[in-house]
């Protein structure tokens, strides 16, 4: 007996101001009980498709034509006070970012008692007693605490089980989540996202999935809408569209996931370019009015050697260390203990070396966003490591500013843009081009595509080979993406809690991993098997033999690939 | 927006344009000798002879008005400059810094805050004495804190961006990454800060005058008339608006400007639509 919960037919979204069409003719329907996923990069209209549906626009920005109808009801210009009946009550949603979708100055026995307090005519014990079953069944170790606590107490990960308590309190007939778990790590965004199947399947709850990130829609959704630039461009039941890709932006999306790289063999016994030896790093804790807080150790005693030419992949979850190990390495970070030698002198200020070192160790941050002088032309930005290079005369500064350009695929004349000119993309191309432009021997990429969309990222990880075979240089490469270390890394380090927990070949530890934190990061990345209609099937690592599902995951949830 | 923020700035520069032109030819020529005293023609309304009046003195104001622009802005433009060129120096050393040099300085900057910029003023001039160098460095001195304030929270939240330490692996030195990329970064709010001061300043100024701190009588500054003008205030109420208008359009001009230049400065800003 399915029926369409939500039809969604012609509609059409456009900024007032400059009357630029975000949302152009999408139609789709959502049937009650049905998990469905929108699928696209940022700009193509997704988030403002499933927003318009709660009416929840931003600002100057407004619906143009078509319908929403939710259960029989139309959505565009209804009467305000109805929409917010249906808000909450039929309706919930899940923000992207956990961190500011929970009021900070609010107890959230408070904050989740609200919505149950507005939509539910129940006495306050019933009420508690709800949130309470709430809170355990969202894997809430001391529910009672909970209730007295504020958000700040609780990490990312936890806030975004709250936030889903709390939609769910109120057992919605359809939940929208809007990129749910793009904020977390790798292996709490499966938790989370199992969560959320497993209680949405419970009661029934239909399920808009918004997000970039094809393979994660296609193991929980059912159907798949993919959007690009405003329009829907091909829908149709996950793996049938995986494997049967029509639209050429579906294959494209399909061909940015990331797969294995070719093998590559290192010569035995070379001396290591980089070798770290009992690294320990320690942050001072906090000073209090008298004494200070315990340090707080970040590094555990790290052993790690980088061959030449070789790219060594660090992962872990937020807070392993992997970030700081980078740090100590690029000589951000000083060593609490232990040391880090490159070519075999150890960095530290006072060596005759150090230099040698800075000039030849570069790196490339996360951020795109940040890591570029917004004051500095595009040149001046590449062109500033250069000024280190000694005997180099202005024209051939230009020259090779000009040479770097173009072998980061821009192009010599980006040479007098701003950053703010470029796209995130484009402005990743510069970092890297700033990192190479010395022609460096090391190279140390922090999250160096994490912020990237999916098809930028591929591109921008393929540049990244060709110029690593290019000119040579070992790597450093940090990641919490296990689907893009598999793709570039030659050996794989896998960090958990300051040390590391398990090291190999990349197909060692990607084919028969030990650890059993190392299983469970790759039990949330896809392997891509090519599909006879030119697509492709996901194979879940290692689903099948996982004994211990994560808090409330219950094993219907899992869509078998 | 495009057309409007030209315009601000359009009238921006025309006001401060023809400010300068006064104070130019104030100190060279002015109609009348602004110290001229002519008992006869005393608190005389704006007229053909005197176009904006005459005070308690007979004095004529436009000449006056004219005098004091050259003394008001040379007073204005020095003390900002002091007072923003010390802030800055100590703002990025000890936000670039940070550790036991900046919490020194900052706790002796806190300090200093915590006196009123005029009180501070008030006890330097005792030292300085009374006269127009006196009160430029005696204000420069008194405003320095808050620049320094807020440089320094400027600097912190620009030091954790991710070019800083780009900057720091390429192997550029403290020093030049303070200069290139921190202090470029600040301009923004430092521009800000800047036009506002130069209200302060000109308002520090008629309140020292007020107190009889100021520049001394009988040399005319827009701040003294304004204070000398306030037993008048019922039968020569262009004595107090006169000045006071000056004062204010000053203002206007300076932020209208200060805007513009701070878009202007801007890369990110100036290809706007």
């Amino acid at each position: 007996m399915e029926k369409n919960l939500l039809t969604v037919d012609n509609l059409s979204v456009q900024v007032t101001g400059i009357g630029l069409d975000v949302v152009k003719n999408v139609g789709f329907n959502v049937q009650s009980g049905e998990i469905v996923g929108i699928v696209g990069e940022s700009g193509s209209g997704k988030t403002l498709a499933a927003r318009a549906a709660m009416g929840l626009l931003p600002q100057g920005i407004g619906v143009t034509g078509g319908s929403i109808k939710f259960d029989g009801e139309e959505i565009i210009g209804i009467a305000p006070r109805r929409l917010r009946q249906l808000r909450g009550s039929r309706i919930g949603m899940v923000f992207q970012e956990p961190m500011t979708s929970l009021n900070p100055s609010m107890l959230l026995g408070h904050q989740l008692d609200e919505g149950l307090a507005l939509h539910r005519r129940l006495p306050e014990a019933k009420r508690r007693e709800m949130i309470l079953d709430m809170l355990q069944r969202v894997g809430m170790d001391q529910p009672e605490r909970a209730l007295g606590a504020y958000p700040h107490e609780f990490s990312g990960g936890m806030r975004q089980r709250i936030m889903l308590a709390s939609v769910m309190l109120l057992r919605p007939a359809l939940l929208i989540a809007d990129e749910p778990t793009t904020a977390l790590d790798a292996v709490v965004q499966r938790d989370v996202l199992e969560l959320m199947v497993g209680l949405t399947r419970e009661q029934g709850t239909a399920v808009l999935l918004i997000s970039h990130d094809l393979g994660m829609v296609a193991r929980y959704c059912d159907r798949i809408i993919v959007m690009c630039r405003g329009e829907i461009v091909e829908q149709g039941k996950s793996d049938e569209l995986l494997a049967r890709p029509k639209h050429p932006y579906t294959r494209k999306l399909l061909g940015a996931m990331p797969a294995r790289g070719v093998e590559r063999s290192f010569p035995k016994d070379e001396q290591p370019i980089v070798s770290i030896r009992n690294l320990v790093v320690e942050y001072p804790g906090r000073q209090k009015l008298l004494r200070r807080d315990p340090p707080h150790r970040a590094l555990h005693g790290i052993n790690l050697d980088i061959a030449p030419k070789q790219v060594v992949a660090v992962v872990g979850s937020s807070g392993s260390g992997k970030t700081t190990l980078g740090q100590v390495v690029a000589g951000l970070v000083k060593a609490t203990d232990g040391e880090v030698r490159f070519e075999g002198a150890p960095i530290s200020q006072d060596q005759k070396t150090y230099w040698d070192y800075r000039m030849n160790c570069q790196m490339i941050f996360q951020d795109p966003y940040s890591s570029l002088d917004p004051r500095q032309t595009i040149g001046q930005i590449v062109g500033e490591p250069l000024r280190h290079v000694p005997n180099m005369t202005p024209a051939a500064v230009r020259e090779r500013i000009a040479e770097v350009l173009e072998e980061v695929k821009l192009g010599a004349d980006y040479a007098n843009r701003f950053p703010h000119q470029l796209s995130g993309g484009q402005r990743q191309r510069v970092a890297i081009a700033r990192a190479v432009v010395r022609r460096p021997r090391f190279v140390i990429a922090d999250e160096a595509v994490s912020a990237l969309d999916v098809t930028v990222r591929a591109q921008i990880l393929d540049l990244f080979t060709e110029l690593q075979n290019r000119h040579g240089f070992s790597c450093l490469f940090i990641s919490h993406d296990l689907g893009v270390v598999e793709q570039v890394a030659d050996r794989v380090i896998v960090m958990d809690k300051g040390r590391i927990v398990e090291e190999g070949d990349r197909s060692t530890v990607f084919d028969a991993p030990q650890h059993p934190f190392t299983r469970k990061l790759l039990s949330a990345v896809p392997a891509l098997q090519p599909a006879p209609g030119g697509g492709v099937r996901l194979l879940w690592r290692l689903d099948a033999e996982e004994g211990s599902a994560p808090a409330g995951a219950q094993s219907q949830a899992v869509h078998p690939a | 927006m495009k057309r409007f923020v030209a315009a601000n700035a359009a009238i921006g520069s025309v006001i401060i344009g023809f400010l300068v032109l006064v104070a130019v030819t104030g100190a060279v020529w002015t109609p009348y000798d602004p110290l001229g005293i002519s008992f006869r023609d005393k608190l005389a309304a704006p007229n053909a002879r005197h176009w904006l009046g005459t005070d308690e003195f007979g004095r004529d104001v436009a000449s006056r008005l004219m005098a004091g622009a050259a003394s008001s802005v040379w007073i204005s433009i020095t003390t900002v400059t002091i007072a923003v060129s010390i802030g800055v120096v100590i703002g990025v050393t000890s936000g670039y810094s940070r550790g036991w040099f900046d919490r020194i300085v900052m706790s002796f900057n806190d300090a200093l805050l915590a006196f009123p910029g005029i009180l501070l003023a008030l006890g330097l001039l005792a030292v300085l004495g009374a006269n127009k160098y006196g009160i430029i460095v005696a204000l420069g001195i008194a405003y320095s804190p808050s620049v320094a304030r807020i440089v320094r929270g400027t600097v912190l939240s620009i030091r954790e961006r991710e070019f800083i330490a780009a900057s720091r692996v390429i192997g550029n030195s403290e020093a030049y990454t303070m200069m290139r990329h921190v202090l470029p970064n600040c301009l923004a709010a430092l521009t800000v800060l800047t036009t506002s001061m130069f209200g302060w300043v000109l308002l520090a100024e008629s309140s020292l005058s007020f107190l009889g701190l100021g520049v001394p009588p009988p040399a005319p500054t827009w701040g003294n008339m304004l204070a000398s003008a306030r037993p008048y205030i019922g039968q020569a109420i262009w004595l107090a608006v006169l000045p006071g208008l000056c004062i204010s359009m000053t203002l206007l001009g300076i932020n209208l400007l200060g805007d513009a230049l701070r878009d202007r400065l801007d890369p990110r800003m100036r290809d706007r639509t």
